[in-house]
């Protein structure tokens, strides 16, 4: 059985259908690449599987229970967490109590969720930094922050949203080297993601979105010679090489 | 090596000056009625209200970023009830608030729950609020039953079985156990797993969902604890005052008391209300003294301090304390 499965998703707003009936199944420990040019659907399709929007039509069923109605929250509850793609620390916060949240949110005790939340800090290498207002960390270490606090809800499920927008070559592969480590951490990871060097190492398996549709299926390199996908990739084939 | 020693020192000390600085306070205040004229026990007694007012305000306006514009609504209920069951069925004000305090906690959490199912945030919220409390105010003015524009006088009839002391240092004592209270359980709050997800959604709602907070409760509670807390405001000052009228109770000039020590105090501090209101009253006691006979100027010169403190302290004084003390770090 799948861990994730997507049946026949579509959103629409007004005239547009941002998601058109997009069916995928995720099976536990995959790194599943979701890629497809700006506009595809992408974020929004992360929005339907984590309850922030209602599907219109289909039905998205994690580890065998029905998530329609269920709210965000109740969501990230039964394992399955998401991280944004524009960076949302609580600035305000010391870093470690941003990682406390999700600790304690899954029903933790104080005790057991500080000692989560420094494991995860450790994980992504900021346990130098817990008591720094997450304000005055870099973007790339707020993006490791976000990485940190979905991993302290202790998820079976990760959906990652362009965790390296704005990352140097250099961070880039820290954070492949994070990625790559979570299917051992018992999180399977669905991860949108533009730094296509990436996806294509880390990832056992990609999906391509165009207009909402699901275009592509499969293993990354029988992706990146897929002919529908070099179309809707037209004139940034280089990318997927 | 002597470094390191501060090092190591840092938390015990942390831990420790607080607490004698805590305790030092607490003993002045309970001996200041002891040596204060009447009218610095006054001036006294008003502080600390402002400090209590300001610290219901600060539970869901402060640590939870619903920044509420019409507190009044509660402290108006709490008012009202606690006079009215009083005056016209005799019932003791000890009861009275109690009543006051679940009434207003009940209208807390329907202007709440309207106001996050329909996903107010921000000044849509202070808006609303604002809105319930003019409705409240102008509703009450109309309301013959209710006193209408007239009010409500309290019968006088001292004794500690209905809350009327003949001497202030009574009501001093009062509001003193009323702010030491409500200011230990923001410390409290602080340290709890409620405080730190009243926090998380101040800073951002739609990430702490996805973190697994349930938001929308989160914030029930806050209003609804906030709210009660605030009637009890309203109970202490007719109690001390003998009258209540719409205008008094359900005013905006309370919901900006109950907001402007936490602009300049520091909002979501646990001292930033106390802060803010050992400032703000004294200094406009002072300034209505010397300036009043000037029509007005004391209320201008008070607008234009606000503006320069606001200016320069954005975060209030506890939070540039905190600053300061960061960067020395």
């Amino acid at each position: 059985m799948s861990l994730l499965a997507v049946d026949g998703v579509t959103r629409r707003f007004g005239g547009l259908v941002a998601v058109d009936r997009v069916s995928l199944q995720v099976h536990a420990g995959e790194v599943v690449g979701l890629i497809g040019p700006n506009g595809a659907g992408k974020t929004t399709l992360f929005h339907l599987i984590s309850g922030f929007l209602r599907p219109d039509a289909g039905r998205v069923v994690f580890a065998g229970r029905d998530l329609a109605g269920l709210r965000p929250f109740e969501i990230c509850r039964l394992g399955l967490v998401r991280t944004f793609q524009i960076v949302r620390p609580f600035a305000e916060l010391p870093v470690e109590r941003n990682v406390l949240v999700g600790a304690l949110a899954r029903g933790a005790t104080m005790r057991e969720a500080q000692r989560t939340a420094q494991e995860c800090l450790a994980f992504v290498g900021l346990a130098g930094r817990a008591q720094a207002p997450a304000r005055d960390l870099t973007i790339s270490d707020q993006r490791r922050l976000e990485l940190a606090r979905a991993l302290a809800t202790r998820p079976r499920l990760l959906l990652l949203d362009e965790v390296m927008a704005g990352l140097t070559p250099r961070e880039v592969e820290g954070m492949s080297e994070l990625v790559r480590q979570l299917p051992a951490r018992g999180v399977t990871v669905v991860w949108i993601e533009h730094v296509m060097r990436a996806v294509m190492r880390v990832c056992t398996r990609v999906i391509v979105l165009h207009h909402g549709e699901k275009i592509a299926d499969g293993p990354p390199a029988q992706v990146a010679r897929d002919p529908r996908v070099v179309d809707a990739y037209l004139g940034e084939v280089a990318l997927l090489a | 090596m002597a470094e390191r020693a501060a090092v190591v020192d840092a938390p015990r000390r942390a831990r420790v000056l607080p607490a004698v600085v805590a305790g030092t306070v607490l003993v002045a205040a309970v001996a200041a009625p002891l040596v204060a004229s009447p009218y610095v026990l006054r001036v006294l007694i008003m502080t600390l209200y402002g400090a209590y007012l300001a610290q219901c305000w600060n539970l869901v306006g402060g640590y939870a970023g619903q920044f509420s514009f019409g507190h009044a609504t509660f402290f108006g209920i709490g008012a009202y009830t606690t006079a009215l069951l009083f005056a016209r069925g005799g019932l003791t004000p000890w009861l009275g608030m109690l009543v006051g305090a679940a009434l207003a906690a009940a209208a807390g959490g329907v202007i709440g729950a309207l106001s996050f199912r329909y996903g107010l945030r921000g000044p849509y919220f202070g808006l609303v609020t604002l809105a319930f409390a003019e409705v409240c105010r102008i509703v009450v003015t109309n309301w013959r039953a209710l006193g209408g524009a007239m009010g409500v006088l309290v019968p006088l009839r001292p004794s500690l079985a209905t809350f009327q002391f003949p001497e202030p240092w009574a009501y001093y004592y009062v509001i003193l156990a009323m702010t030491a209270g409500l200011t230990a359980a923001a410390v409290a709050l602080e340290r709890s797993r409620l405080g730190l997800f009243m926090e998380a959604v101040r800073e951002d709602v739609d990430a702490a969902e996805a973190l697994g907070v349930d938001t929308t409760r989160t914030r029930l509670v806050a209003m609804g604890a906030s709210a009660a807390a605030t009637a009890l405001a309203g109970t202490f000052y007719v109690q001390f005052f003998s009258y209540i009228d719409p205008h008094l109770a359900f005013g905006i000039d309370v919901s900006v008391a109950a907001i402007l020590p936490n602009i300049i105090g520091g909002a979501g501090t646990a001292l930033g209300p106390l802060a803010g209101s050992v400032l703000l009253v004294p200094l406009g006691e002072w300034m209505r003294a010397y300036l009043g006979g000037y029509r007005g100027v004391h209320l201008m010169l008070y607008g234009a301090l606000l503006v320069v403190a606001i200016m320069a302290l954005p975060h209030g004084l506890v939070g540039a304390v905190r600053r300061w003390r960061g960067r020395s770090r």
